[in-house]
């Protein structure tokens, strides 16, 4: 296996307030390797947007990292000042965010936030730059005339492109995505999930991809981590853990939702809500919410134990280790 | 506690008319309502809900689905009465609603006639516990209720919607409640005036997954224990199925197809629903052939002249599609849709007023 490109190690964040501090992840590893597609799921809460933020130094306070690196292309990004970040960002890593209409100015036409963008971590021509944005804008199948256009002119999933097309500009070698597709509806959902699936085969970027939606990275995703409260639930290959998930959690979510095919049967969800992360439960996190839980499972915290390639942060997995040696 | 099968509120005469077994709870018949934007002389007219007919029975829960902007909202809201239909009619047990004028009445219809909101963040007020929705909700439609018996009567729907402990329940403030505890509340609110139908629209989108399911329950079971209809506004064509009886696809302002849950999602006759399921992502059946990423987005529907509405992005689009706009047609029992191409197969046309 090549050296990973990113390289995510022991990371915390907390959020500093004055009822104390919550930690709003906890000790997270995760590696991307060049061109994977990694998907990061889990509920509203679970700190998945946090961590991506971690990750692309886009915290801000109340947030800070507590420990932790993350090493991207060699570096620690965590160290790095604001100046030495602006040469990497953009050109090397960028980010798309939830919501386009918040995220594009509303104000300037998209030639003009794609300049904006450009300017502000290279040196381009005036032509050179109006050449790149019209190359992006067509990677992602918008025509070109569109560049005149303001952001109200276009449709919630023409915006995203846009976005995504914004993201593209300098061939970044990871794009940070989190949850571009939740404000779209489930046709052109699917056709941008394909969309950002083939750009990635033809250009070779790696894509770390935030979602609450588990099935929608079902199809497009190399590896899956499920988050719970702050921490790593699970971790492994996309399809092993939806044909065989370890994790009472990531099964739960699995059973969530209904199906459109075979026999209709009842759903249960995962009774209760998330935890509170300024005061979370004692031992296993997800104790009080799992069907499965055991005595010790509310006073022994449990590490990430690994099972054939897969993380998972469960007892019931510590025991089956346990037996096997 | 009164006692719900003996209920004793004061219905007025004209509704209070036992209804036929076969009449439906509630009908439309060309439910129409337009947006005119712009200016005060812009002639742009937005078609948000054109010509819809539909029907929901007594105890039935049907699921109106559609993407965003489709009118599906728009049709919750004139049927709860917050807006006026440009044109159409809306029936209650038989009785058009427009004719209601009274205070009384208007407010019987809208005790009847319940809604349960998307956002359970910003639908309930922040500074008021939550007893008070569902208490105010009580004091204006069940004035016959005294104090004590409000109480005991919001201690048994927040019961009935699993908020329990009741009492316990009732004296939170929204913030200290988790999404799905407050889209409970709302439902209880709705609940609590025994109403006939319930208008939810969306009302788990903005829930996390392993919450929605409950909601979903909730709903069935809510049908099942105090006889209420549900019409279930979503874009989630999956848990339409999960929880309806029958399913109407909107697309543009119109109802393209209507009939029981398994005969639309097992034979779609109109090529959108077709698209829509083809859409919908399901881990557990491998990925279907891939979608044309050119499929194209739904139209915005301004001025729109003669025509599906649907032919831009439809790949079975023939010249007539361009001319006469399909009507809603029967193509099989109880299973309708309004496409030139599916009425043809199935020996019929809906080129014209059925």
């Amino acid at each position: 296996m090549s050296s990973p490109l990113l390289e995510v190690s022991d990371l915390s964040v907390d959020y500093i307030t004055d009822a104390g501090d919550v930690r709003a992840v906890d000790r997270v590893d995760i590696d991307v390797q060049p061109s994977e597609f990694l998907a990061i799921v889990g509920e509203s809460g679970c700190g998945k947007s946090t961590l991506l933020f971690a990750i692309a130094q886009l915290l801000s306070p109340p947030a800070e990292i507590a420990g932790g690196t993350v090493v991207f292309k060699g570096r620690d990004m965590v160290r790095l000042t604001e100046d030495e970040l602006r040469h990497i960002r953009w050109r090397d890593y960028s980010v798309v965010m939830q919501s386009a209409m918040n995220a594009l100015n509303p104000m300037k036409s998209i030639e003009a936030q794609f300049r904006d963008t450009i300017e502000a971590h290279d040196d381009m021509s005036r032509k050179a730059i109006r050449e790149r944005s019209a190359e992006v804008l067509h990677l992602v199948g918008i025509d070109a005339v569109h560049l005149k256009s303001y952001p109200h002119q276009l449709s919630g999933g023409m915006r995203q492109r846009a976005m995504i097309a914004m993201a593209l500009l300098f061939t970044p070698d990871l794009v940070i995505m989190d949850e571009p597709t939740s404000a779209l509806d489930v046709v052109a959902q699917r056709s941008l999930m394909s969309q950002i699936k083939e750009l990635q085969k033809r250009l070779g970027f790696a894509v770390i991809f935030v979602t609450h939606d588990m099935s929608l990275v079902r199809h497009y995703s190399d590896r899956l981590l499920v988050m719970y409260a702050g921490q790593v639930a699970e971790l492994g290959d996309t399809s092993a853990l939806f044909e065989d998930p370890l994790h009472p959690y990531t099964k739960g979510l699995l059973d969530a939702f209904p199906s459109i095919r075979g026999p209709r049967r009842p759903l249960t969800g995962i009774p209760g809500s998330p935890p509170d992360l300024a005061r979370p439960p004692s031992g296993c996190r997800f104790h009080p919410r799992c069907p499965v839980a055991m005595a010790q499972c509310s006073t022994t915290e449990p590490d990430l134990y690994e099972v054939a390639g897969i993380r998972v942060r469960c007892l019931l997995h510590a025991e089956a280790l346990k037996d096997a040696v | 506690m009164a006692n719900f099968a003996n209920g004793t509120n004061a219905i007025p005469a004209a509704a209070s008319a036992a209804p036929a077994s076969d009449e439906p709870l509630l009908q439309t018949v060309g439910l129409t309502r337009h947006f005119k934007l712009g200016g005060l002389f812009s002639s742009q007219i937005l078609h948000a809900v054109d010509d819809v007919d539909l029907t929901i029975g007594e105890r039935e829960l049907v699921s109106l689905v559609g993407e965003s902007g489709s009118g599906k909202s728009t049709i919750a809201r004139l049927l709860a009465m917050l807006y006026r239909p440009t044109a159409g009619e809306i029936h209650y047990r038989g009785r058009s609603v427009h004719s209601l004028h009274s205070r009384r009445d208007l407010l019987h219809y809208r005790s009847q006639v319940q809604m349960v909101f998307q956002d359970p963040y910003s639908s309930m007020n922040p500074v008021f516990r939550v007893s008070h929705g569902v208490m105010r909700n009580l004091k204006l439609h069940r004035p016959e209720l005294g104090r004590s018996e409000r109480r005991e009567e919001a201690e048994r729907v927040f019961t009935l919607v699993g908020l329990t402990p009741a009492a316990e329940m009732l004296r939170k403030y929204p913030y200290e409640m988790s999404g799905g505890q407050r889209q409970r509340v709302g439902f209880a609110q709705a609940v609590a005036v025994r109403p006939k139908l319930i208008l939810a629209d969306e009302p788990v989108s903005m829930l996390d997954v392993s919450i929605r399911a409950g909601i979903l329950n909730l709903m069935t079971d809510l049908r099942e224990r105090e006889g209420v209809s549900i019409l279930y506004i979503t874009h989630d064509i999956a848990s339409a199925r999960y929880v309806a009886d029958r399913i109407m696809v909107m697309y543009a302002g119109h109802i393209v197809e209507a009939g029981p849950t398994e005969a639309v999602l097992s034979d779609p006759r109109h090529p959108y629903t077709q698209l829509l399921l083809s859409a919908v992502p399901d881990p557990r059946e491998p990925i279907s052939v891939s979608t044309s990423p050119a499929v194209g987005e739904p139209p915005k529907v301004v001025n729109p002249g003669e025509g599906c509405r649907f032919r831009e992005r439809c790949p079975l689009a023939i010249e007539i599609c361009g001319r006469v706009t399909p009507r809603l047609t029967v193509l099989a029992p109880a299973h309708s849709a309004a496409c030139h191409v599916a009425a043809a197969a199935a020996g019929v046309t809906a080129d014209s007023p059925s």
